[in-house]
């Protein structure tokens, strides 16, 4: 049977993100899938020679919007453990809700997605209604629904008073009672599962093997979360990583569902838990020397690598986003699927191409 | 937490992480630094039940590193990526994209190397190191 090359994206009516796959197929069936870049690279990284570290935040915030608190985050406690400072308790908290709150809008956006993928567009514009709460949350919180920018070295910049406690705690009722209402149809709905179970299959061991992360890799089974670190807040919350083991398309959604809920109990326990005190302490110096920092995005598991010279000038930024980490996987979920399986499979790894590329 | 990278020479990567993938170790990713003209450092990330290990190789432009994608796959294309931004060549690797995964033909041939294009580095001044919001 003769083979043929099919271009699939950049552009695609179902893919959100600029991501360019050579397909290998024979008829229908896919063989082999080779991935390629480069449509929205930024140099991001490269910024660090032309804004100070203090700048930067601003800088990594807009790696990606979806996940723009929890890339600031990670950046500055990468810069806090090499200036030896450490956050106030009331800002490692701060932290933990505006970061679920992210998680949670996220997913929701993944989710409705998804729907969408798979032409239902009904749970599509449910999915979607449900997040303007959140991103309402964001801006009476931070004053902006996306880029919430509350993040300093050393703290946040922003407080949240006892009415806003309040309205998110009346506004998380409502997020979790309409989330859990489509539960039925999100799991267990014949053609979701049609298009999902058993699709774009991704076992324990490749999951390991190809570098996976977030619900990529705990949809495989890999109890795996860099919230387990215990960094900010987390190390006083209650929280288990919430894996599936189907390692197929349907795993990987379940695991973004079931974790839409489990950062509504977070949120809850940070807001119940909220010290008073300071917001932030200052940033004195300037760093020297090289340190890592990981923290759990929507996605997956982050990691900034930071080297600093004694100036205000970092020597060198570097980003893995999870993204970056789960397009390797796409190598193995691919081949073997019809054609029509495409879209909805690289939608599952819930592709931030904006991320990838920086 | 400090930063301690462990040094591994180039004729030992590859054994080195067959031992570690054996121990059940996962590949994070790896990070390019120009340490001087033609000089970099390549930094391997790995993680075992959310431990890390990083290994420091010393690497130049004028000669190909081993490529880590024929022991962890999922390496190609933080190599790859490294090819593009820095000049670097991997030798066996898994899926080349030849310096072009990111780059067009026009586009500069190491975008990242500090030392090819020194001048733009010091040319903004702004912001302090007590806060520059």
């Amino acid at each position: 049977m003769k083979t043929s090359i099919l271009p699939f994206g950049p552009q695609h009516p179902v893919l959100p993100e600029p991501i360019h796959l050579s397909l290998t197929i024979e008829n229908e069936t896919v063989l082999e899938a080779r991935p390629a870049l480069g449509y929205v690279h930024r140099g991001l990284e490269n910024l660090v020679a032309a804004r100070d570290m203090h700048q930067m935040v601003q800088v990594v915030e807009r790696v990606c919007g979806i996940c723009s608190m929890i890339h600031a985050m990670c950046y500055c406690q990468a810069l806090e453990e090499m200036l030896d400072i450490q956050a106030p308790p009331r800002a490692e908290y701060l932290r933990v809700i505006w970061s679920e709150l992210h998680r949670i809008h996220s997913h929701l956006l993944w989710l409705g997605l998804f729907a969408d993928a798979m032409g239902f567009e009904s749970l599509f514009m449910q999915l979607w209604k449900i997040r303007e709460r959140v991103m309402d949350i964001n801006e009476a919180t931070a004053g902006n629904r996306v880029i919430v920018s509350v993040n300093v070295v050393g703290g946040v910049r922003r407080d949240i008073d006892e009415d806003q406690v309040a309205m998110i705690e009346k506004e998380l009722v409502t997020v979790e009672r309409e989330v859990k209402q489509l539960s039925l149809t999100l799991l267990t709905d014949f053609t979701v599962k049609k298009r999902t179970k058993g699709k774009g299959v991704l076992t324990r061991e490749q999951a390991l093997e190809l570098g996976a992360a977030g619900p990529t890799l705990r949809g495989s089974g890999v109890a795996q979360d860099m919230r387990q670190l215990g960094y900010a807040a987390f190390k006083d919350l209650d929280f288990e990583p919430v894996v599936e083991t189907g390692g197929d398309s349907w795993a990987r959604a379940a695991v973004r569902f079931k974790e839409t809920l489990q950062s509504v109990d977070l949120v809850r326990q940070a807001l119940a838990g909220l010290p008073q005190g300071d917001l932030a302490v200052k940033a004195k110096g300037k760093p020297e020397g090289e340190a890592t920092a990981r923290v759990e995005q929507p996605r997956g598991e982050v990691l900034y690598y930071i080297k600093a010279n004694g100036t205000k000038h970092l020597d060198r930024l570097r980003i893995r986003t999870p993204t970056f980490a789960n397009i390797p996987p796409l190598t193995v979920m691919l081949p073997g699927l019809e054609l029509a399986d495409v879209p909805v499979v690289v939608l599952s790894i819930d592709p931030c191409i904006s991320c990838t590329e920086r | 937490m400090s930063f301690i990278a462990t040094p591994v020479t180039a004729n030992n990567l590859c054994k080195d992480a067959q031992a570690l993938k054996a121990r059940g170790f996962r590949f994070v990713t790896m990070t390019c630094v120009e340490t001087g003209p033609g000089e970099f450092d390549l930094i391997y990330h790995f993680d075992k039940d959310l431990d890390m290990v990083h290994w420091r190789l010393a690497a130049t432009d004028r000669e190909a590193s081993p490529s880590l994608s024929t022991v962890y796959l999922a390496a190609f294309l933080a190599e790859n990526e490294i090819q593009d931004q820095f000049g670097l060549r991997f030798a066996d690797l898994a899926i080349d994209y030849q310096g072009k995964l990111y780059l067009d033909e026009e586009a500069g041939a190491t975008p990242f190397c500090r030392f090819s294009r020194a001048s733009i580095t010091q040319t903004d001044s702004g912001g302090d190191t007590e806060g520059g919001q």
